[in-house]
């Protein structure tokens, strides 16, 4: 059977736009999401380079454009299991997890008032806690709690089955299984933050005050774990030196080979809102290149007209800890003197890069994965999957949403084609 | 349409607890305008739901006043035919109950305040019948015949639709025909590869829906999307077309290196550009010479950024310098591995799998110097002495070489004619700084200021053949879209699918041209007296022209000065004199979410607002305000998005427009001797609603210094 059909796997920001696009296209949409809710990384951000404004703003429109069309079916805490067939006819095996709330949820929020147990939350990286049921945060969709299946007491406890007005929660719920017949299949499983801990020389997980650029969005979103203030974690002090480290194991052959294209307009980014916080504070940028293509120039040529922002050529070497302040001593070569360097400061960031989260397990006939673990299609002129966003290269997200509004047309050629 | 009106009061998720939903069903059962109100205690749930339907069916009810939660959730169940039912959400829940002081008279009243103001403005809707014309045509015009171009082309024709490709040269290619070979787009990422822009053409030639105009250019394009009426100039031929949808992929040209001081290009032969090295080792079939005596260089030294990254010449970085001229130092070091290639840079740029390339060159020996080139000078023996300063040892030096490749920029071709827009607000896209067209170029990154009319590949920024094919590809794809929308006469982004769009009461229109100087996709042209003439499918349906108009003659069917109005009577004004009441006019897709996320936080709001959703700030006519103060509210506070260079408003210049309107407002103020510190324009984010409780208590001190509204008492 042919149809204009279309599984989208992954429900960050590129597969959002290849769902609302491909609908806007006239194809019928599945829009499979492993999490509890569609955003992915972009939710997480707090501004966007180069025009400082915050991302939830897109993802307001796209919902919006999500709720008006009705040939868009959403799956979250989904995984495909297989896929099989062929272009025009491709049979999509997928497995959705128990969320352990249904449709009734409302978002009241009496559960959490009584559920006993906390979790760490991952949409803070950690950096806070929330209870065993949540919502997943206030850009939710769907706008509906959630169980986390590691921490729940379940049965044992049950006390949010009995206080949720509406019916809602289902402790027995099971996994499920089902078979979508689909034209077309669009991979969008986008990205994850390099694990730093591998990084010995950088020190991250062993001294506090050492976080990744990713967790600096969450400190300076009002919704994060310090609703938006940029403290120090170790004693939630206020800062008055920070230094960010470029490169944090990127183009370095014994961690990430590649460039992550976006950590150093992420770092300057990152720059402006310790500056809105800290209009005195020292701002330390150690770098390789400077890496901000096109028009993106102009933000950096604004952080260097910042007395205060100090751009060090050099790989940081070293990070030790004064036990006593909890600062930190950032040791680097700087190129340009040709000098070893050392600056004390308060906090460091590391401008961690971008993993592919490709989906090797399953075979999906025409992708390639390259040696970093980013999927490539065979053919130029391969019908019946396309491949969009940072799970294809590490890139911005201007640059996601062209694959993914690309992809929308090779859903109808698919079709055109077989 | 017979209106017969349903209210539906949820008392669920705390709204029961926070407000007495059964005393406003008492006093809505009086309210002529309402055939029903029913109380459930969950209404999103099945049963509630149930009782809705069962009413539409036997009670013929056709419009719904639902009051519970916010429209932005629960959108799947509160949702009716939507040809025959009307639907309005009021927001008892994240607005009332979840941020207010729960038992109270004034969250009471307040709740009473808006179903009434919800009953006004449904009495007021009705369902939008769509401008749809049965003329429209299903071809997409894509002007320039480069990379991008023709991408765009062959997309659209795989896709089934027919494609007129417009080239002013008289081959198709662009700049890429003179690309030797071009960068890896595949692993091992280390090579450069064949230049395959020949397979391109050979594959669009057979494509027998893809018409190709050469040595061709548009003359005009008149109309709106679904039926432009374009004009093509080929060989001083005129040719005509119906066109739906365009694509501008008209591409770049290389910076203009004889502007660079110093460089001595122009002066010295062997002071060459990239574009110059690209096309002579393309023309030879790999062979390296320089031009002065036809000799093979044995040193040649790339200069990036040259221009680039400067404010006295290109200010932005063109991006793909840097793997070009890595590209060309393989070709000599290919060819003979022994001559001295040297890069001066900046910082070297290559994102992502790139990096791959950088380092094989390094393998092949090419030597990088970080540097400034200060100047260029050749001596008596014809040899080139290139000055570096700043580099990484500190000092300055001089390098000798045979030959220099200046890494120029790219700029694109919006300086050209291209369209020849016959649109009363001018001929081309209008762009942002350095000449790339004006978008919301991160989330939207295709919405072009107008309607049906895309930018592909280096036009919209400077970018390598692989980035033109990917962007080329998502413009077929919206070009496709914005043809399928007119057919069903529905707007285009972001309000996809709206099928209202703007009236005019012409009769009244007094030629002043507002809506047509503010209409921001330039919708509305102009006959000879100045009368506005709207363009349907242009129309993005944001309602700017409507809050521009002083006559008060543009409508929606579902959105209008009368039902704004209408809404603003219900809001119930107290004679006490400390009952002050603040209108808020809030961005529907921004600002009005920042309150809901308020709610959602409990986070607790002042209970003397009144918010009334619009469709962007921009649609706001001072006729409202006015009527609200004159009326007895004692100040309006505008929620629209960041205006400016970075602005965020989904309309490009809705928040910018509303707030050139208050200097008209003012006067019309102090002739009702209304103290302008009344109307406040403020800007709030999606994500600033932490700071919403401070901006509204900070203007309601200040309201409250000032004193009552004195027509509150009249």
């Amino acid at each position: 059977m042919l149809n204009k059909s279309v599984c989208i796997i992954g429900g960050g920001f590129s597969g959002i736009t290849a769902a609302v696009e491909s609908a806007e296209i006239g194809c019928e949409v599945y829009l499979i999401e492993k999490g509890p809710s569609l955003g992915g990384r972009v939710a997480q951000m707090y501004e966007y380079f180069p025009k400082l404004c915050p991302p939830q703003c897109g993802i307001e429109i796209n919902y919006q454009r999500i709720k008006k069309n009705p040939n868009i079916k959403i799956f979250t805490l989904t995984e495909v299991k297989d896929i099989s067939g062929k272009p025009g006819d491709f049979k999509v095996t997928i497995k959705v997890n128990p969320r352990y709330v249904n449709e009734n949820c409302t978002a009241c929020n009496k559960c959490v008032e009584v559920c006993p147990v906390a979790r760490l939350s991952d949409y803070n990286y950690g950096l806070n806690e929330t209870k065993a049921i949540y919502l997943p945060h206030e850009m939710s969709f769907p706008m509906r709690y959630v169980i986390d299946e590691g921490t729940c007491l379940k049965e044992q406890c049950a006390k949010c089955v009995e206080t949720c007005p509406y019916d809602a929660i289902n402790l027995k719920m099971k996994v499920q299984e089902f078979i979508l017949n689909v034209g077309h299949v669009i991979l969008a499983t986008g990205w994850e933050p390099y694990d730093a801990k591998k990084i010995d020389y950088l020190r991250y997980g062993q001294y506090k005050n050492i976080i990744r650029n990713v967790e600096m969005e969450r400190l300076a979103s009002p919704n994060g774990p310090t609703n938006g203030k940029i403290i120090r974690p170790s004693d939630n002090k206020e800062i008055s030196s920070i230094a960010f480290v470029q490169c944090a194991g990127s183009r370095d052959e014994n961690h990430l080979p590649y460039c992550s294209s976006i950590c150093c307009l992420a770092s300057i980014k990152q720059s402006s809102y310790v500056r809105n916080q800290y209009p005195e504070a020292d701002i330390y940028i150690y770098y390789i290149d400077i890496r901000t293509p096109g028009r993106f120039e102009d933000i950096y040529a604004k952080a260097k007209d910042d007395k205060k922002i100090h751009f060090i050529k050099g790989k940081v070497a070293d990070i030790a800890e004064d036990p006593d302040t909890k600062d930190l001593i950032v040791t680097a070569e700087d190129m340009l003197i040709g000098k070893k360097v050392s600056n004390k400061v308060n906090m460091v960031v590391l401008a961690t890069g971008m993993v592919p989260n490709g989906i090797k397990s399953i075979n999906i006939k025409g992708i390639s994965y390259d040696d970093f673990g980013f999927a490539y299609a065979d053919s130029d002129d391969s019908i019946g999957v396309s491949i969009v966003g940072c799970v294809k290269k590490p890139t911005d997200v201007a640059d996601c949403i062209k694959m993914a509004t690309g992809a929308s047309i090779e859903c109808i050629q698919t079709i055109e084609e077989v | 349409m017979d209106k017969k009106i349903g209210v539906y009061l949820c008392s669920g998720c705390d709204i029961g607890q926070s407000i007495d939903v059964e005393k406003i069903s008492k006093l809505i059962n009086t309210d002529k305008r309402v055939a029903l109100c029913k109380i459930h205690s969950n209404l999103c749930g099945k049963n509630g739901i149930e009782i809705i339907k069962k009413d539409i069916e036997q009670e013929n009810i056709n419009a719904v006043v639902i009051g519970a939660c916010s429209l932005r959730v629960k959108s799947e169940v509160f949702s009716f035919d939507p040809t025959k039912i009307l639907v309005e959400r009021v927001n008892l829940r994240e607005h009332i109950a979840w941020s207010q002081t729960p038992q109270n008279d004034d969250t009471q009243l307040m709740a009473e305040d808006y179903i009434k103001m919800g009953i006004a403005k449904i009495s007021k809707a009705s369902i939008p019948t769509p401008s749809i014309s049965d003329d429209i045509k299903n071809t997409i015009l894509v002007v320039g015949g480069g990379i991008s171009g023709m991408t765009a082309a062959i997309e659209a024709a795989r896709a089934g639709y027919d494609v007129i490709i417009v080239e002013k040269e008289e081959y198709l290619g662009g700049n890429m025909r003179n690309w030797y070979k071009i960068l890896p787009k595949n692993p091992p990422y280390k090579d450069f590869q064949d230049n395959n822009i020949q397979d391109t053409i050979e594959k669009l030639k057979r494509y027998s829906n893809i018409k190709v105009l050469t040595s061709a250019t548009v003359q005009s394009i008149s109309g709106q999307p679904g039926k432009f009426d374009v004009l093509i100039n080929q060989r001083e031929n005129i040719v005509s077309e119906k066109i739906g949808s365009i694509i501008n992929a008209t591409g770049w040209k290389p910076y203009d290196a004889s502007k660079i001081e110093g460089f001595g290009f122009g002066k010295y032969d062997n002071v060459i550009t990239n574009f110059m090295f690209e096309k002579m080792i393309s023309d030879s079939g790999g062979k390296i010479t320089r031009p002065s005596d036809g000799v093979e260089p044995r040193s040649v030294i790339f200069i990036q950024c040259a221009g680039s990254r400067d404010e006295r010449y290109l200010p932005y970085c063109s991006s793909v310098c840097c793997a070009i001229s890595l590209k060309q130092s393989s070709y000599i070091k290919k060819n003979s591995p022994k001559t001295n290639v040297y890069v001066i840079y900046k910082d070297i740029r290559t994102p992502a799998q790139l990096e791959e390339f950088y380092k094989e060159r390094q393998h092949e020996g090419v030597l990088f110097m970080k540097g400034d080139v200060s100047n260029i000078l050749e001596d008596q023996n014809g040899s080139l002495i290139v000055r570096v300063e700043n580099t990484l040892i500190g000092d300055s030096l001089n390098i000798k070489a045979d030959m220099v490749v200046l890494a120029t920029g790219m700029v694109p071709n919006s300086d050209e004619k291209i369209l020849g827009l016959q649109y009363r607000q001018g001929e081309e896209l209008p762009m942002l700084k350095y000449g790339f067209p004006d978008s919301n170029f991160i989330c939207f990154p295709y919405e072009t200021r107008r309607t049906g009319i895309y930018a592909a590949g280096a036009i919209r920024q400077p970018s390598d053949s692989k980035t033109c094919i990917e962007d080329a590809k998502g413009t077929a794809a919206k070009a496709i879209q914005a043809m399928e929308l007119c057919e069903v006469g529905a707007a285009t982004h972001p309000r996809v699918g709206d099928l209202s769009y703007p009236i005019f009461f012409i009769q009244k229109c007094t030629q002043c041209k507002r809506c047509t100087e503010e209409c921001p996709v330039g919708a509305l042209d102009e006959d000879a007296k100045g009368t506005p003439l709207l363009n349907p499918n242009r129309c993005r349906r944001c309602g700017i022209c409507m809050g521009a108009c002083p006559e008060k003659i543009i409508s929606f069917e579902n959105y209008s000065i009368d039902m704004v109005n209408s809404m603003i009577n219900e809001i119930t004004i107290s004679e006490e004199e400390e009952e002050f009441k603040i209108l808020v006019f809030a961005c529907e897709n921004d600002a009005y979410p920042a309150f809901d996320i308020a709610g959602l936080n409990r986070i607790n709001l002042n209970a003397k607002i009144r918010v009334i959703p619009v469709r962007c700030l921009g649609s706001v006519n001072i006729v409202w305000i006015i009527n609200a103060l004159s009326k007895g509210i004692d100040g309006v506070m505008l929620f629209g998005c960041k205006r400016g260079d970075n602005y965020q408003c989904h309309f490009i210049q809705g928040s910018e427009l509303l707030n050139k309107r208050m200097e008209n407002l003012q006067e019309a103020l102090s002739r009702l001797s209304i103290e302008p510190e009344r109307v406040q324009v403020l800007e709030l984010a999606i994500s600033d609603y932490d700071s919403i409780p401070k901006m509204v208590n900070s203007f309601i001190e200040n309201i409250e210094s000032i004193g009552p509204n004195p027509y509150r008492t009249f």
